[in-house]
């Protein structure tokens, strides 16, 4: 729900993923990261929900 | 709703004499119009303070988190919601309670009668039937109440109490053709870009006051995350992003919880429709797990039980 609530507000979706992996999964943790990074990398630097450090000088 | 009024006073004398309850929580009428506050009466001899009209529309389950004395509340549909679900949260006990239960054909959106009637400074406003009556200076105007309910009260499918111990009038009739998540949908058919940009805008004039949390009936921890500061769980100035994080955590604690009782937007100084977090949690609750907040006593919310069949197509 809390996916379904962000994704609603405007957070792009694939931005937040969830998984359950045991630790004895080590082959499912290499996919679902790998598959994270591509899928965020795709996406681009994130701008929504992003707090600036204030422009100072 | 002379009548309901009428009826809610002779049920708390009758109470406070017996002393079957020690306090007796209603609403009486504010000193500015449509402006209905919480009272709490301890003697028989003060229920003439009590009311009821189209302007009941703060929560009184605010009053009971806690309690340990006995207690007769009023409770119309949303409200006895509330009651049923601080009692599944262990914030009263039900023997404690005497529920006065009140049939609601809806809460008056005060501002809509301000602006329908504008410049003008309002000195009364007055239940008549279906319609109320909006007086200022050398002004009188019937208007009908169908046409200035709230946009929750307007979606309402649960008018009648759904818990009591004693009922002022007979159920009224429940709405059967309502879209309550109309607006949710129309939301979710845009672009996460438009979503961006209407959430970031509807937020935009909040300046952080917290009355929507207040006013909450779910908003009951002894300290809010707001307003931690070891740790600091959200800054806490009006930077956009700050707000929004304010906004979305409060409507998610409210997740599986929220009855749509219009409180935090009744409250809201600068008229944010912060109904928008919380309904989209409701639609999917009920998408989810087939479940409206408050509706039984036997039944735990969906997100404090485990059930093997709980959705979980999120998880990859």
């Amino acid at each position: 729900m809390l996916k379904g609530l962000l994704e609603h507000i405007g957070l792009e979706p694939g931005r937040l993923q969830f998984s359950w992996i045991s630790s004895a999964e080590a082959t499912k943790f290499v996919e679902v990261a790998q598959g994270v990074a591509k899928e965020v990398n795709a996406l681009g630097p994130a701008t929504r929900l992003v707090k600036r450090r204030a422009e100072v000088g | 709703m002379r009548e309901y009024t009428e009826k809610i006073r002779e049920i708390a004398k009758k109470l406070l004499e017996s002393k079957r309850v020690d306090v007796f929580i209603g609403y009486r009428k504010g000193t500015v119009a449509m402006m209905n506050e919480p009272v709490l009466i301890r003697e028989p001899e003060k229920v003439g303070l009590l009311h009821w009209d189209s302007h009941c529309g703060l929560n009184l389950c605010n009053y009971l988190t806690k309690r340990t004395e006995k207690i007769g509340i009023v409770a119309n549909g949303c409200n006895s919601r509330n009651i049923v679900t601080h009692i599944l949260e262990n914030q009263i006990k039900r023997e404690q309670l005497y529920v006065v239960g009140i049939p609601c054909t809806g809460v008056i959106d005060h501002r809509g009668v301000q602006r329908a009637v504008q410049p003008r400074e309002i000195e009364d406003v007055e239940d008549e039937g279906d319609a109320f009556v909006v007086r200022a200076k050398d002004f009188r105007e019937t208007f009908k109440k169908k046409d200035f309910l709230r946009t929750n009260c307007a979606v309402c499918g649960h008018r009648n109490p759904v818990l009591f111990d004693e009922m002022v009038a007979e159920p009224v009739e429940e709405e059967k053709e309502v879209r309550p998540y109309h607006d949710v949908e129309s939301i979710e058919k845009m672009s996460s870009e438009k979503k961006w940009a209407f959430f970031t805008q509807l937020i935009s004039k909040c300046i952080r006051c917290y009355a929507c949390r207040n006013a909450c009936p779910l908003c009951y921890c002894p300290t809010c995350f707001v307003d931690e500061s070891k740790p600091q769980w959200v800054g806490k100035s009006t930077d956009p992003t700050d707000t929004m994080t304010f906004h979305f955590l409060r409507a998610y604690h409210c997740a599986g919880r929220c009855t749509d009782c219009g409180a935090c937007e009744r409250v809201c100084p600068v008229g944010i429709s912060m109904r928008q977090f919380t309904k989209k949690l409701n639609k999917d609750a009920e998408a989810y797990f087939g479940w409206e907040a408050g509706l039984r006593l036997e039944e735990r919310p969906p997100l404090d039980v485990y059930r093997p069949d709980d959705y979980n197509d999120f998880v990859r």
